[in-house]
């Protein structure tokens, strides 16, 4: 079975044997890679509970909950990675989801759809309307994504909080790219941070 | 491996104890009413400690021998089942203070050779668990593979890892709580006090002529069976219906339908349940806060715990150990390290809905269950 392809990055570029909390864990596929290939105590949170069920079903250690609350429960460095996939746009204040990952994790992959790729721009300016494309699929008025973000927005939010980017993986049509010019070429990013 | 009487169906043992209670009492002899199914394999690591609830018994998938209702958890215990006799040895045990043969009010004291009555100590979650460990010693197994329950079984479940958590590698609660808030108390004492302000009580010594309180154990049982519902449910089965009759009576028979269903949960439950155990395991209920022992931080109770697998499901419609509590047990488990996981099923059927067909419960459980095997 083959990984999303942030996911995949993320999998690539953690250590093996370390321990992990996958916030956003879906039905727990980057869990399985991580506990199967790389011998990693992964642990998950999720708020679908069809999605929980499915992932504890195969053995993960998952809890039902939300970023935006239950994150405050864990304590300080208790994870080697903090992992935040395709999550931190949906939450009601990602800035704080972001200082909760840093604070249970030694380090934290956060990876997100960048809104300032050409193919959002274009929508917006030739038609007017919010975008609805590959890696945005759902109409304005039923999207989870509440908090639309930028690369570069992002790589702002990351100096003003004067984070360190350990590393950083642009992706467009599933395929790796160059970081040149990213805020505009890429429809995703993975990034790497710590304190 | 070659027949042995201690382990079957049906099976009953005095053991000569003492058993440290919580009331600072010594408690000998320990008799216990319990049933094995499957075998224990070579190493002994398959063994299923399954915790009952209030009410229930050791006849966990065999039939009861009063009603002759099939077990209570045969949607989970069985052939092809996540509980499964063909893999795991299970063990499910009477309740220390029950009726079904484990010592509780209703046994014979020994030093009097009449029935204990209301002479029995007061008992608690931690004292049912302790004698339940103490039989496990006599059946030869030192560690679990799991230990499972719902409701008061989840109360069980939860002081194991606390009391013995070496000797428990994954440990299942269901629609359970760490402690007995003020409403769940209160529900409680207007069940005992009905129980109590039935005349045929006489202070719990009605054992001799066979004429129990059985009018105030089954308004007990009325106001419990409520809580064990969700309204929705209610709604959905009974709504306002009429029993038998086309107009209201103007009268105070049982007019609708959940009337006549509560009187007859109530009735029935008189048969196959002694008052006096009610009143007791009820309290042992009440006195149950796994906090308070240490500083009233649940988190520091699970600091033992950590080599524990857990796995909390609690149901969206239960509002006698509603889905918080769940969550209250798992944060603490978070903070204390311990790998947990945690889900909230949807269910119409309230705090019953462990026992009956959710077939997520299964999967969950099922999927839960082999990963630790596949670890061990």
């Amino acid at each position: 079975m083959s990984l999303r392809p942030d996911l995949q990055i993320i999998a690539d570029n953690v250590a093996d044997g370390s321990r992990i909390l996958d916030v956003g864990c879906g039905d727990g596929s980057l869990m399985a890679e991580l506990r199967d290939q790389h011998s990693v105590d992964a642990r998950g949170m999720e708020l679908d509970r069809i999605n929980v069920a499915t992932a504890m079903a195969r053995g993960l250690s998952v809890i039902q909950g939300d970023a935006d609350v239950d994150l405050v429960e864990y304590p300080d460095q208790s994870f080697d990675y903090a992992i935040l996939s395709q999550t931190l746009q949906t939450t009601r204040r990602p800035d704080l989801v972001l200082d909760q990952l840093l604070r249970i994790g030694r380090r934290a992959f956060v990876s997100f759809p960048n809104f300032a790729h050409w193919n959002v721009r274009w929508s917006l300016m030739w038609n007017g309307r919010m975008p609805v494309t590959r890696l945005l699929p759902v109409q304005w008025y039923e999207t989870p994504n509440i908090h639309h973000l930028t690369i570069n927005d992002f790589r702002d939010f990351v100096a003003a909080r004067g984070l360190t980017v350990e590393g950083e993986w642009f992706l467009a049509g599933d395929k790796r790219i160059s970081p040149s010019a990213a805020n505009f070429r890429a429809e995703h990013a993975v990034f790497l941070l710590r304190r | 491996m070659e027949f042995d009487q201690r382990f079957g169906l049906n099976r009953h043992l005095v053991l000569p104890g003492p058993l440290a209670l919580d009331a600072g009492l010594s408690f000998a002899p320990v008799e216990f009413a319990y049933e094995t199914y499957g075998v224990l394999n070579a190493d002994r690591s398959n063994a299923i400690l399954i915790c009952h609830a209030l009410t229930g018994d050791h006849h966990v998938a065999s039939n009861h021998p009063i009603t002759g209702k099939p077990g209570w958890w045969t949607r989970l215990v069985g052939e092809g089942l996540p509980i499964d006799p063909a893999r795991h040895f299970i063990i499910c045990i009477n309740v220390l203070g029950s009726c079904l043969g484990s010592s509780g009010p209703a046994s014979t004291d020994p030093a009097t050779g009449k029935p204990y009555g209301m002479s029995f100590p007061v008992i608690t979650i931690a004292d049912m668990v302790r004698a339940q460990a103490l039989l496990l010693d006599h059946l030869g197994i030192s560690s679990l593979q799991a230990v499972i329950g719902g409701s008061m079984g989840g109360m069980q479940v939860l002081n194991w890892t606390i009391l013995f958590p070496e000797r428990v590698r994954s440990a299942v609660a269901i629609a359970t709580t760490a402690r007995h808030s003020a409403q769940n108390i209160a529900f409680h004492e207007v069940g005992r006090q009905a129980i109590m302000a039935d005349p045929k009580w006489r202070g719990g010594e009605y054992y001799g002529d066979n004429d129990p309180p059985a009018a105030g154990l089954a308004v007990a049982r009325m106001a419990a069976h409520i809580t064990y519902l969700s309204e929705a449910g209610l709604t959905e089965k009974f709504g306002r219906k009429l029993q038998s009759r086309e107009a209201k009576s103007f009268g105070f028979d049982a007019d609708f339908q959940i009337e006549s269903y509560l009187r007859h949960q109530g009735i029935s439950f008189t048969d196959r349940f002694d008052a006096n155990s009610y009143l007791y395991i009820t309290r042992a209920m009440d006195y149950y806060d796994l906090a308070e022992p240490f500083d009233g931080v649940l988190a520091k109770a699970f600091a033992k715990a950590r080599n524990t697998r857990f796995c909390v499901i609690s149901f969206d419609t239960d509002w006698l150990y509603p889905t918080a509590e769940s969550r209250h047990i798992v944060h603490a488990l978070n903070a204390a390290g311990a790998p947990v996981s945690f889900v909230e099923l949807s269910s119409p059927f309230g705090h019953d809905a462990f026992l009956l067909d959710v077939p997520e419960q299964n999967r969950i459980i099922d999927g839960f269950i082999r990963a630790g095997e596949q670890r061990a």
